[in-house]
């Protein structure tokens, strides 16, 4: 297996592929947001229970690659009991791992995602999670799109 | 496998390696790659006859439109038209059903009258007739696809009573990109004339894999697109009955399809100008004539023979893969396979299978309803055609075992 694929399949994306964190309707949410990725039909749902602007508890459904699934289970991981501002601000730390490389200077499993800047196509896939969620903390009722996006 | 010429040295694309590893080209449902004598074609026209077509005095505009002409007859022989006429050149097989649904849709749909599809077109001959009945009040209705893993084909019993009087329109495809069935169109086309109902055939999927004869078949329209049977990209073909045609209304209006304009109004020439507005694709229509010499220089019929043979190998050699759903029939199919694990994502398969150097395509197809109705969001699909031998399925097979390897453990 070539090097770029092993780094695109790291040992965590993989986990969370297998085991997916957070994953079913989250019976105490008070937003919800759907994701789609019309390139490929990946689609993921966001459920968040707000208590003000802090996310006290999240969750994801969907389906689609081991990357785009990863990447919402993760970021279960990561989001929960953040703020809107701190997710807004990790998810522009994420973007730039995922189309950049450029892995984060504090130590963090997003870094795992840095594998996805060889696969542009692949960028969308591990985005898709974070628009639907971003979509979920400011209250848009629009479905998220990884069209919409400039990424 | 039936015996067959090696004719890989006729396309140079193959000639490569793709992340190391020697190009193995199973996508050709997406587009089939092109053989020397049409990119030889192309650069020709442009190196010598480049000209605009019709209207034109001097010599080069001559050459241009013997040659644009002369393709429209090759490729009105090639499908068995009864006259050239009947050929419009469109940029591919959207364009042309479009062409269809707005100009014919327009003109006869009205509120109560059906359009009758089925659960397997692909979205561009599904979404243009959503566009025509929601503009015309006319219902849309679909043929069933019959079996868990649609292996059933279409459901003929429905078809009866679905085809009413009410039925003013049925499309359907010649040969199901996802699925690779084999619809009986001749039969379809007889039962929908004998409701009086105007058919539809998508034959992007089967133009160039089978031997297609429109007057046999009895279509009212057929439509296809160049790229995918050895011809360039941005050049289709909307058959049509002459009878038809002649009282199809322009969906596009403009240069070169009118006899006479003046500040108030215009009127059209016969077809096929009056559906080619505008300076038509000529190098473009050039390619695809010249595609049809080569297709019909390997004879269509062992093309035919040579494609199903090669996606009925790749079906029996992935059966054997564990826990592997495979769509379609079993037998009887054309030249495609498509196929899915509920542990790994179609994208992952195709990601590993480049890794390998093999393009395949993985997704919903543009077929999202049908994907929704057997319960899946993506297949992986495999694509044969003229240049793809046997050995290239055990590439694949060993690459899918290493695939579900590593993501199974």
């Amino acid at each position: 297996m070539s090097a770029d694929l092993t780094e695109l399949y790291q040992q965590v994306i993989l986990d969370h592929n297998r085991r997916p964190r957070n994953r079913g309707r989250l019976p105490t949410a008070n937003r919800v947001a759907h994701g789609d990725n019309p390139s490929c039909g990946d689609q993921c749902d966001v459920f968040l229970q707000l208590d003000g602007d802090r996310i006290k508890d999240i969750s994801f459904d969907g389906s689609g690659c081991a990357i785009s699934q990863a990447s919402a289970s993760l970021m279960t991981t990561q989001l929960k009991g953040k703020t809107a501002a701190e997710a807004e601000a990790l998810y522009k730390k994420f973007h730039e791992i995922v189309t950049t490389g450029k892995e984060p200077e504090e130590i963090s499993d997003l870094a795992a995602f840095a594998g996805v800047h060889t696969f542009p196509a692949r960028i969308k896939c591990a985005t898709l999670g974070w628009h639907a969620a971003l979509n979920a903390l400011k209250g848009d009722a629009a479905p998220a799109t990884t069209e919409s996006h400039t990424d | 496998m039936p015996a067959w010429p090696d004719v890989r040295a006729d396309f140079p694309i193959l000639h490569q390696q793709v992340n190391g590893k020697p190009l193995v080209y199973l996508d050709s449902a997406a587009t089939a790659q092109k053989p020397r004598a049409v990119i030889d074609a192309l650069v020709r026209y442009y190196e010598r006859d480049n000209s605009n077509v019709h209207r034109g005095l001097h010599a080069l505009s001559m050459r241009a439109t013997d040659a644009y002409e002369g393709a429209r007859t090759r490729v009105a022989k090639f499908i068995h038209a009864a006259d050239p006429a009947e050929v419009i050149f469109t940029r591919g097989t959207t364009e042309s059903i479009n062409l269809v649904a707005h100009s014919w849709g327009r003109a006869h749909l009205k509120p109560g009258d059906v359009v009758l599809a089925t659960e397997m077109e692909h979205h561009s001959n599904l979404v243009p007739w959503q566009q025509a009945a929601k503009a015309s009040g006319a219902t849309l209705r679909y043929v069933p696809v019959l079996g868990a893993n649609a292996e059933g084909g279409l459901d003929l019993a429905a078809l009866d009573r679905l085809l009413t009087p009410s039925v003013k329109l049925f499309a359907f495809t010649h040969i199901s990109n996802t699925l690779g069935t084999v619809n009986p169109a001749a039969e379809l086309c007889r039962r929908a004339r004998a409701v009086g109902a105007v058919t539809v055939v998508d034959a992007a999927q089967s133009v160039g894999h089978v031997p297609l004869d429109v007057q046999a078949l009895g279509c009212d329209f057929l439509a296809f697109s160049g790229h995918k049977m050895c011809g360039p990209t941005g050049i289709g073909v909307l058959y049509g009955r002459r009878a038809l045609l002649d009282k199809l209304a322009p969906d596009e209006t403009g240069g070169g399809m009118v006899v006479s304009v003046d500040y108030e109004g215009a009127s059209w020439k016969p077809a096929p100008e009056r559906l080619e507005a505008g300076t038509p694709d000529i190098a473009g229509a050039i390619g695809l004539g010249v595609a049809c010499d080569y297709l019909e220089g390997l004879d269509r019929a062992a093309i035919a023979r040579h494609d199903s043979g090669l996606a009925r190998l790749a079906y029996e050699k992935l059966s054997t893969l564990p826990n592997i759903r495979l769509l379609g029939p079993a037998d009887a199919r054309s030249g495609l396979v498509s196929f899915a694990f509920p542990d790994v994502h179609a994208h992952d398969v195709v990601t590993f299978a480049d890794e390998d150097g093999i393009a395949l395509r993985g997704g919903h197809h543009c077929n999202q309803p049908l994907m929704r109705k057997l319960g899946l969001t993506s297949t992986t699909r495999a694509s044969f055609y003229v240049y793809n031998q046997p050995g290239e399925i055990d590439a694949l097979v060993s690459s899918l075992q290493r695939t579900l390897k590593f993501f199974r453990g």
